[in-house]
């Protein structure tokens, strides 16, 4: 199966100053890692959400406080569209003091309120499954965001069955990008996710839009029946990673690379609205540069005093 | 006469009933069926949706526990074979255990797996095994066992109060015995977390064993036929808590220590609680700390061939034998 997000185009809703900011927050501190990486400052490894910051800031508008998020390996921009403190996550990544978890998680584990993410994949669906049952009827949900690659977890499947069978507020977030790490999707996934979904009766919805106002309008009464049935939804979107798996390490020809940066919604909001976007990708840009040197020049982290 | 079977069902409907926060799920809990091993009789049909008889995932059974402890509550996983735990090591190892402290700051994940243990039932290699030497060493990961001396509503309370994920080991066989029992030659008392079972009158003992609560009737067997035919006096210590090993009490005068565990040899719990000693004890022990375990091999089914691999009485009194020769 071949991955294609929506061409560039116009965007269908504008977005408002928060949605704008929250995306190029994500933006401009994905890329801010990649360029602390190259200057040796960092340490183990990170995974950057270039190109798919859009699916969590459309959702943040969906999504309630009393709601539990489980992230995973990817998710510097499912942390910064619920909580915007890029103080704390660079912290955690640099092992800083204020560090949201003391510096023991690093970029991959972090623990904050009712945002948990964690590095193994596929692990976080039975602990949702788990949080999920005991809102049912809350009114509350837990949603837990996956890659393609992770449905090859048998732990996908074991939560999905159990999600289903007993009508849990579960809402599975596919960021399928086509990729996993350096595998394919065609090498990696037989069948499709949404004939998977079905197999356990759970609802799927495919994304194929990258424009957060047409995605809040599409999921927004999808994400309600999560709540109030309750019941189990797979969200499935169709998105493209821009930039590498980690660090450096994007073994995909040039064609398909270029593919993906002309999915981005980068130059579309820019051209949409250029006096108003050049403001706040600037107002962002500079952000993140003030963050990265007060963060910088902050003493290490000790265990025990997590922000 | 309480069965330990029957104790560990009333400790959980006692439990059950003080604090609804508590859940219970795994493969068959429920009525009539009431678990592989009847522990869970009864609770279904008191507690509702409290109890759950959940499909065979053991992965995401330990993960939907986890996930109940993390948003406040608390969990009891029955594995219906201890072996079984095997598939739910992820859930328990990567995400149970770390979470309470890789977050930077302490995270309750009040989550008990129960694990029915250990053979000379016949139940052949995939359905006997004891695999607690698997999670020895696990950051964030409690170890404890049932005996037939510690009460177990006591114990949950305690592995609740940790605040951290307790596997929580039960003999298959021991479930059939009574609990609060001895061999009439011998007395019991409790030294905080640890069974003191000992020969009433008796002064230094040759030789001071300890064990889980599996073995703890095999070991007595033992300590019988040491007694009464080689004129051996043995102590028994027997700790509910396995994992940190705990303080054992009273093995100052002891002249050797042996140590006996039905884990496959390699890497086991005997080796960690010699580990745990050997500080303690150089200056005063004559020999090595000797340690039993059952052989390096899987259990077969055939009663006969199983038993030259388990741990059994016969071969706990001719180790101690052997050392004090």
């Amino acid at each position: 199966m071949t991955v294609t997000a929506a061409p560039a185009r116009s965007p269908l809703y504008a977005l408002d100053d928060g949605d704008l900011r929250s995306l190029l927050l994500i933006r401009h501190f994905e890329r801010a890692l990649l360029h602390l990486f190259e200057q040796g400052v960092l340490s183990g490894t990170t995974h950057t959400c270039l190109g798919q910051e859009y699916i969590p800031v459309a959702l943040s508008a969906l999504l309630r406080d009393a709601d539990f998020v489980f992230s995973n390996h990817r998710g510097h921009g499912h942390f910064l569209a619920r909580h915007p403190d890029p103080h704390g996550l660079l912290a955690e990544i640099m092992g800083r003091e204020g560090a949201l978890c003391g510096g023991v998680g690093g970029s991959q584990h972090i623990y904050h309120r009712r945002f948990l993410s964690t590095g193994v994949q596929g692990e976080s669906l039975p602990v949702a499954t788990g949080v999920a049952l005991k809102l049912a009827g809350t009114g509350a949900l837990a949603c837990a965001y996956i890659g393609d690659g992770t449905w090859g977890e048998g732990a996908v499947y074991e939560a999905l069955n159990m999600a289903s069978l007993w009508r849990v507020p579960l809402l599975v977030v596919v960021e399928h990008n086509g990729i996993a790490q350096s595998t394919p999707t065609s090498a990696q996934m037989a069948g499709t996710i949404a004939a998977r979904a079905a197999a356990f009766g759970v609802r799927h919805h495919h994304v194929s839009s990258t424009d957060a106002g047409e995605i809040r309008q599409i999921l927004a009464p999808l994400i309600d029946a999560v709540r109030t049935e309750p019941s189990p939804l797979v969200v499935e979107f169709a998105t493209h990673r821009l930039g590498p798996h980690s660090k450096g390490d994007d073994t995909r020809p040039p064609e398909e690379i270029r593919r993906a940066a002309e999915s981005d919604w980068y130059d579309r909001y820019a051209e949409a609205d250029p006096e108003r976007f050049a403001r706040i990708d600037r107002e962002q840009r500079e952000l993140v540069e003030r963050v990265v040197a007060e963060v910088s020049a902050r003493p290490h982290a000790r265990p025990g005093g997590a922000a | 006469m309480t069965r330990v079977s029957e104790h560990l069902n009333q400790a959980l409907h006692d439990l059950m009933e003080s604090d609804p926060s508590v859940h219970l799920l795994g493969e068959d809990v429920g009525d009539p069926y009431g678990g592989a091993f009847k522990v869970t009789r009864g609770l279904s049909g008191r507690f509702g949706s409290r109890v759950r008889s959940t499909p065979l995932s053991e992965g995401a059974i330990a993960g939907v526990g986890a996930g109940l402890a993390l948003a406040g509550d608390k969990a009891i996983v029955e594995i219906m074979f201890a072996d079984f735990v095997a598939l739910a090591f992820d859930q328990i190892t990567n995400f149970a255990a770390k979470s309470t402290s890789m977050y930077g700051r302490p995270v309750p994940v009040p989550l008990v797996v129960r694990c029915p243990t250990g053979g000379n039932r016949g139940y052949g290699p995939t359905h006997s095994q004891n695999p607690q030497k698997h999670f020895i060493g696990v950051p964030g990961l409690s170890l404890f066992e049932m005996t037939p001396f510690h009460d177990a509503g006591e114990l949950f309370a305690r592995m609740f109060g940790l605040g951290r994920p307790c596997l929580f080991f039960e003999d298959k066989v021991l479930y059939t015995r009574q609990m609060h029992r001895v061999d009439d030659l011998f007395r019991y008392e409790l030294v905080d977390d640890v069974a003191r079972v000992y020969l009433d009158g008796a002064g230094r003992p040759d030789c001071t064993l300890v064990t889980h609560g599996g073995l703890v009737h095999r070991t007595l067997d033992a300590m019988r036929a040491l007694l009464l035919e080689d004129e051996l006096v043995c102590e028994l210590l027997v700790p509910a808590q396995l994992y940190p090993v705990p303080r054992l009490p009273g093995l100052e005068d002891a002249p050797h220590v042996c140590v006996v565990d039905d884990g496959t040899e390699g890497g086991t719990w005997a080796a960690e609680v010699a580990t745990a000693l050997y500080p303690r004890l150089w200056d005063r022990l004559r020999r090595p700390i000797t340690l039993v375990n059952s052989a390096d091999r899987v259990i077969p089914a055939a009663p006969h061939l199983e038993r030259e691999v388990l741990v059994q009485a016969d071969s706990i009194r001719a180790a101690v034998r052997e050392a004090l020769s």
